[in-house]
């Protein structure tokens, strides 16, 4: 067994690498890092020097902290809740439903006239999904809830496939292709505004949760009968995966694994405790995503890595990893 | 304080012939007693505890406590006056055992609240009661069968409830831990906690229960001291076993021998 850090420490350690993350996010990518900034504002050049920082790289920045922090949250929020280490947000279905709606845009060419309407089909189709389970799983056991999400997954991806088959030309395939993969790149304030107050919402809706699902661990009946009120956790989980992730989904496309492998890497560190995790694994998820962000823009592959790509090529062996190390865990 | 089942009955979900699993079921625990719950598997032991905590909904009949409608009062409060030990003892996660105990305290904490001197006491006595301070460190997922029973025993002890419901405490357990959990249960009854335990082992029912509650195919078939609910009719029409019932030392113990033919 590895030696733990304490918690207060553990958060402080995170909090610190987020804005190392954060401030190397400014600093870095297309246009010039430090020095070249530091010219530009010394000839006089400020309009360009705020262009590159505050209106490139500071909501881009912004969005991987948020929605890293997003998926962090709401895939221990997820995991403590259903108790299956292998829970994700994609398991409820709330991220295929929010990418089925800002493909719907996509495809109908109602982004084209108003760009917002990808964002806000995204969240509604999140929303959406959201009552659907509660509706179909809001009673019973967790497990008809994975049931419904699988369910609510597969179809919406069947219908995003429907929407490709009948795109109209190759390069509106391309474009849904292409923003599916998920992207932090050429958003702007205006989305930051748009997703950052659902976000918070939905942050707070999940970590009301969060006695609860410690209670949780000791079983349904066990918990129920110490007090948690098990109707009530469940639309918490529910709503506040939907809005947060539905917000995130909606502004940045698919971006995977981080809502699964965050949980795992600092699980141990929390002592294995479901509460403890959902703030520690806020913390790690934006710090991971704001890191993948700065890996696409510094990596020389001539055309950009989608961050999507990047999280999934990095998570996927990763997790390979961790499940391969924790086998003797598991078996126990 | 008493905690009473009044004509509860409990009908099996979506049946046609609407079977039940409870039938008109009346019981009740007093805090200072061990009560044991006994009767054959599917009875409706476990169903008729659950639907005493509100966990599994009633088709008829009222759970009080001391007189008023049990299940329409808060949750938290209806956990500081009735604590429950499920049958279930699998845990998720490999939390140590200390915060296993800890959960005990849930009912008592505020939301976002740390844990209290007040809950840390309660964790070490409900500790002492099972003898379990030497596990506190390990994860629960590594303990033995035993010592798991004893410390979700003290997480259901940690709530400090003046009652406390268990299903099955003892079941599939070592005699050395049955022995040892049968006694820490006494010692609670004696020390003021009433208890209900769902028990299926008759000889250890029989010496350690002040009272015992027969249940057969969802009624209550027989409620009294061990020695006149354990005759050879009510073994024989509830279990349909014959058993030798014998003495050692000032106690009486019954013994299950033959299957009735």
């Amino acid at each position: 067994m590895t030696h733990r850090i304490p918690y207060p420490l553990l958060l402080i350690g995170l909090v610190l690498l987020a804005i190392a993350f954060g401030i190397l996010s400014m600093l870095v990518g297309p246009g010039g890092g430090p020095t070249e900034i530091s010219a530009m504002i010394a000839r006089g050049d400020t309009d360009l020097a705020w262009m590159i920082v505050g209106e490139v790289r500071l909501p881009r920045t912004f969005l991987a902290l948020m929605v890293g922090a997003t998926l962090g949250l709401a895939g221990a929020a997820l995991q403590g809740y259903l108790r299956n280490p292998l829970a994700d947000p994609g398991v409820v279905g709330v991220s295929s439903a929010a990418s089925l709606g800002a493909v719907l845009a996509l495809y109908t060419g109602v982004s084209l006239a108003f760009p917002m309407a990808l964002p806000l089909m995204g969240i509604a189709g999140a929303v959406l999904c959201a009552l659907l389970l509660q509706g179909l799983a809001g009673r019973g056991a967790v497990l008809t809830l994975v049931l419904a999400g699988v369910a609510i997954s597969s179809l919406c991806a069947a219908l995003m496939s429907l929407a490709l088959n009948f795109s109209p030309n190759p390069y509106a395939a391309a474009e849904i292709m292409f923003w599916l993969m998920g992207s932090v790149t050429d958003r702007s304030m205006d989305h930051v505004a748009l997703a950052a107050p659902l976000m918070m919402i939905g942050w707070a809706m999940l970590l009301l949760v969060a006695r609860s699902l410690d209670a949780l661990s000791l079983g349904e009946e066990a918990a129920a009968s110490l007090g948690v009120h098990t109707g009530r956790t469940r639309a918490l989980v529910i709503g506040g995966t939907a809005i947060s992730v539905g917000a995130a989904t909606a502004i940045s496309g698919g971006i995977g694994f981080i809502g699964l492998v965050v949980p795992h890497l600092l699980r141990h560190q929390v002592g294995h405790s479901p509460s403890k995790l959902l703030l520690a694994s806020a913390l790690g998820g934006a710090t991971l995503l704001m890191a993948a962000d700065v890996l696409v823009r510094v990596l020389p592959t001539g055309m950009e890595l989608k961050l999507g790509v990047v999280t999934a090529l990095v998570g996927a062996p990763f997790f390979l990893w961790l499940i391969f190390r924790a086998r003797t865990e598991f078996e126990s | 304080m008493k905690l009473e089942a009044r004509n509860v009955s409990v009908a099996i979900p979506h049946a046609v012939t609407g079977a039940q699993i409870v039938n008109n079921a009346s019981l009740s625990v007093s805090t200072g007693e061990l009560v044991g719950l006994i009767g054959p598997n599917g009875a409706g032991k476990s169903t008729l505890l659950k639907a005493m905590l509100g966990l599994r909904p009633r088709d008829a009949g009222d759970i009080l406590l001391d007189g008023a409608d049990f299940l329409v009062q808060p949750p938290a409060r209806r956990a500081r006056n009735v604590a429950f030990l499920p049958q279930e003892r699998h845990v998720e996660w490999r939390l140590p055992a200390r915060d296993i105990v800890m959960l005990g305290r849930y009912p008592h904490r505020d939301r976002f609240g740390g844990a209290t001197a007040e809950d840390r006491a309660a964790v070490t006595r409900a500790l002492d009661a099972v003898d379990g301070h030497a596990l506190v460190e390990r994860p629960i997922s590594v303990l033995s069968g035993g010592e798991r029973t004893r410390i979700l025993l003290a997480r259901a002890l940690a709530v400090e409830a003046p009652l406390l419901l268990a299903d099955e405490p003892i079941t599939a357990l070592d005699p050395y831990h049955q022995l040892h959990v049968m006694e820490i249960l006494r010692d609670r009854a004696r020390a003021g906690s009433g208890i209900l335990a769902v028990i299926h082992d008759l000889p250890l029912a029989a010496r350690f229960m002040d009272r015992l509650i027969l249940m057969h195919e969802g009624q209550i078939i027989a409620d009294g001291p061990p020695t006149t609910v354990l005759t050879p009719e009510n073994l024989s029409r509830a279990y349909r076993i014959e058993a030798l019932t014998r003495e050692n030392a000032g106690e009486t113990f019954v013994l299950p021998w033959t299957r009735r033919t």
